[in-house]
């Protein structure tokens, strides 16, 4: 397992409010991650530095073997190296067909010349189908997003992440309004996917981070207060004071 | 969970359906065009029956190229979501770059044939400066200004038509996207370009005539023993086939992956950007290619008007353009041209003297008066009432067939 994603000493201030205090996370390749934390803590504040959506004030973002600098990159190219993310609400496109939300989120080129004169190929179509039943939502390809259920916008997020086949997978809360079931189904699907890339959840659910059965990183006011084995992280009295034992 | 559908299972054979058969509304559209434009045809006086006077053969051509613009500006408002308050701007710099062209190239077959008669023919300079001193006269000069060296020749100023459009929009638009200005800021920004524009054009010394405009450019070069009940029928086929083709290419744009690519970035830009889009680029794009193919609608509206001034790019003219494609409803092609049509025609209607003024005993209802505040009302009303525009009764029509 190599280093994929390197943050260190990254600190980002709100309005004279830390929500990022020196924080310093590796992820590796292929690793799977859980961040667990208070409300408030600032992991999706963490998500947003590393995918370019927030700039932090201090503090460096690494990436990949050519060891890239992050920071100094657009939402969409950093996008384009490999980083996926799907947000804590789940943002899909509600007017479109669940079959075009896959088809913009397939790994094609993303220049508005080959856009325009794409079409969707044998295999980009069978690709489609293969991730809404992966998914779940086969039936559902023609129905516009919009009407899907909270859970199943959630699955279509999940889909389109996979559709872009990136290296690192940032998920924010994927289980939020899924059945005991679905929530199974969600944890195979990250393990499998973290079989050959690097995924990072963000949970609360402390059943649905044990069923994934990987290293935990506890965020607290904006920098990490344990990192280990999820028994070793639940059993430190600091992480058990802060979140745990509210 | 509909896990337990077999991976093994054929997927049904996928016929591959061509662009026109995915959309039967392009198909209806053109073939809707294709039967007007007989009809005005065989209904005018240069080539019909003379139901219709020459007058309103170019009202009824000059409406089609308002059409054109109003699906330029629903591709980049209704699918897009970028509000321009600009675009009449893009359409005035098209019908200037032609007014160039037809005014200078008759000025100039004019005086050759009045100093033509003089015993020694005139050397080009004489010309240029007779030209010259005709065309500026008005506004008290008699030098030809820079930017018209080439306005002899017409396939420079063709040219034009689509150069200076596409690039006054993607010089502007590259440095508005570029910082990411939306929304209402953009669309003030739009506006104040338009403004800015047609003040400037205002002015006397800018080589353009200041507010006297272009004028004369009904007359065609090459084509001055033809009479207008003729010419207007070439315009009205003209304008039919640029807005056709325009709704075809329009229709192509918006249907594949791009058009759900924009349409996702008018809905949640910031999210298109996590996907790997470079939303500005998109935007770029659309801005333009609308900006151009809105140059082109203004260089075939402006010879049928036979005058452009400055206070057509003034900035009411693209609110109203906003407004059509409000009242047609945002998000369809058709919509837009309905929307176009609809009102102005009749805003030329009430406007003209056409529509009896109504009497109601204690106030008399004079529509030139009253169609600013009709127009208002109705902007109000398919806003609140009927957010998906006149064109939405064609949803209501087809989800009753079964
Ligand atoms: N754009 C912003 N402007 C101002 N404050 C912000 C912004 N984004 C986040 N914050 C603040 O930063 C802190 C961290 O927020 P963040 O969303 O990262 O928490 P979180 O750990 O994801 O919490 P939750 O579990 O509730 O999702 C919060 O106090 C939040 O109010
Ligand atoms: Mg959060």
């Amino acid at each position: 397992m190599s280093t994929l994603l390197e943050v260190s000493g990254v600190s980002v201030t709100f309005d004279g409010f830390r929500a990022i205090n020196n924080l310093s996370i590796a992820i590796g390749e292929p690793e799977l991650r859980a961040v667990i934390g208070p409300n408030g803590a600032g992991k999706t504040t963490f998500m947003d530095i590393v995918t370019g959506k927030t700039r932090p004030d201090e503090g460096k973002v690494i990436w990949g073997e050519r060891s890239v600098n992050l920071l100094k990159y657009s939402e969409s190219q950093i996008a384009k190296m490999g980083i996926g993310r799907k947000f804590q609400k789940p943002t899909v496109f509600e007017d479109q067909s669940v079959r075009d939300n896959l088809a913009m989120a397939l790994a094609n080129k993303r220049g508005p010349f080959s856009v325009l004169v794409w079409r969707a190929s044998d295999r980009d179509r069978a690709r489609i189908e293969e991730l809404a039943e992966e998914v779940g939502l086969s039936e559902r390809l023609d129905d516009s997003a919009g009407i899907l259920s909270h859970g199943q916008k959630q699955w279509l997020e999940i889909g389109m992440l996979l559709a872009q086949d990136p290296r690192l997978l940032l998920v924010d809360e994927p289980a939020a309004g899924m059945t005991p079931a679905e929530r199974e189904h969600t944890t195979d699907l990250l393990k499998r996917a973290a079989k050959t890339r690097a995924v990072v959840v963000i949970e609360h659910d402390m059943e649905f981070i044990r069923r994934l059965d990987c290293r935990v990183t506890c965020l607290h006011e904006g920098s990490v207060l344990a990192e280990g084995s999820l028994d070793y992280v639940t059993k430190n009295q600091q992480v058990i004071d802060v979140y745990l034992g509210r | 969970m509909s896990l337990d559908i077999p991976r093994s299972t054929p997927a049904p054979a996928k016929v591959r359906r061509s662009f026109l058969h995915e959309n039967p509304s392009v198909l209806w559209f053109i073939g809707l065009l294709g039967l007007f434009t007989v009809a005005v045809t065989v209904l005018s006086e240069g080539f019909g029956i003379g139901m219709i006077s020459t007058n309103l053969v170019k009202v009824l051509g000059m409406t089609l190229c308002l059409c054109l613009i109003a699906i330029a500006m629903d591709v980049v408002w209704g699918y897009c979501g970028i509000l321009s308050l600009g675009h009449f701007a893009f359409f005035g710099l098209g019908g200037y770059a032609i007014g160039m062209w037809l005014m200078y190239a008759r000025t100039e077959i004019v005086i050759r044939d009045s100093l033509g008669r003089g015993t020694i023919p005139p050397t080009e300079l004489e010309v240029s400066e007779a030209v010259a001193a005709q065309i500026f006269g008005v506004v008290g000069s008699s030098e030809l200004p820079l930017i018209w060296t080439f306005a002899g020749s017409l396939p420079f100023q063709l040219a034009m038509v689509v150069l200076v459009p596409g690039l006054l929009a993607l010089v502007f638009g590259w440095l508005a996207f570029r910082s990411r200005v939306t929304g209402v800021y953009l669309s003030i920004l739009t506006q104040a370009m338009t403004l800015a524009l047609s003040l400037y054009l205002f002015q006397n010394d800018t080589g353009l005539r200041g507010n006297n405009g272009l004028s004369g450019l009904q007359n065609i070069p090459g084509f001055l023993h033809v009479p207008q009940s003729v010419l207007s029928v070439w315009f009205f086929w003209a304008s039919a086939c640029a807005l056709g083709a325009g709704y075809l290419l329009f229709a192509w744009v918006v249907s594949g992956k791009f058009g759900s690519v924009i349409r996702a970035i008018r809905d949640n830009e910031a999210r298109v950007r996590f996907l790997g889009y470079n939303v500005e680029g998109y935007k770029l794009f659309v801005f333009t290619i609308t900006a151009v193919i809105s140059g082109i609608a203004g260089a075939l509206y402006y010879p049928q008007a036979g005058i452009i001034n400055p206070a057509e790019i003034a900035p009411i003219a693209s609110i109203y353009l906003a407004v059509w494609v409000a009242i047609g409803g945002r998000g369809r092609l058709y919509g837009a041209v309905i929307g176009a049509a609809f009102v102005s025609l009749l805003s030329s209607w009430l406007t003209g003297g056409g529509a009896p003024n109504i009497n109601l005993g204690f106030y008399r209802i004079v529509w030139t008066d009253w169609w600013l505040v009709l127009l208002g009302l109705g902007f109000v009303a398919v806003t609140l009432f009927f957010p998906k525009g006149i064109g939405g009764v064609f949803d209501y029509l087809v989800r009753k067939k079964p």
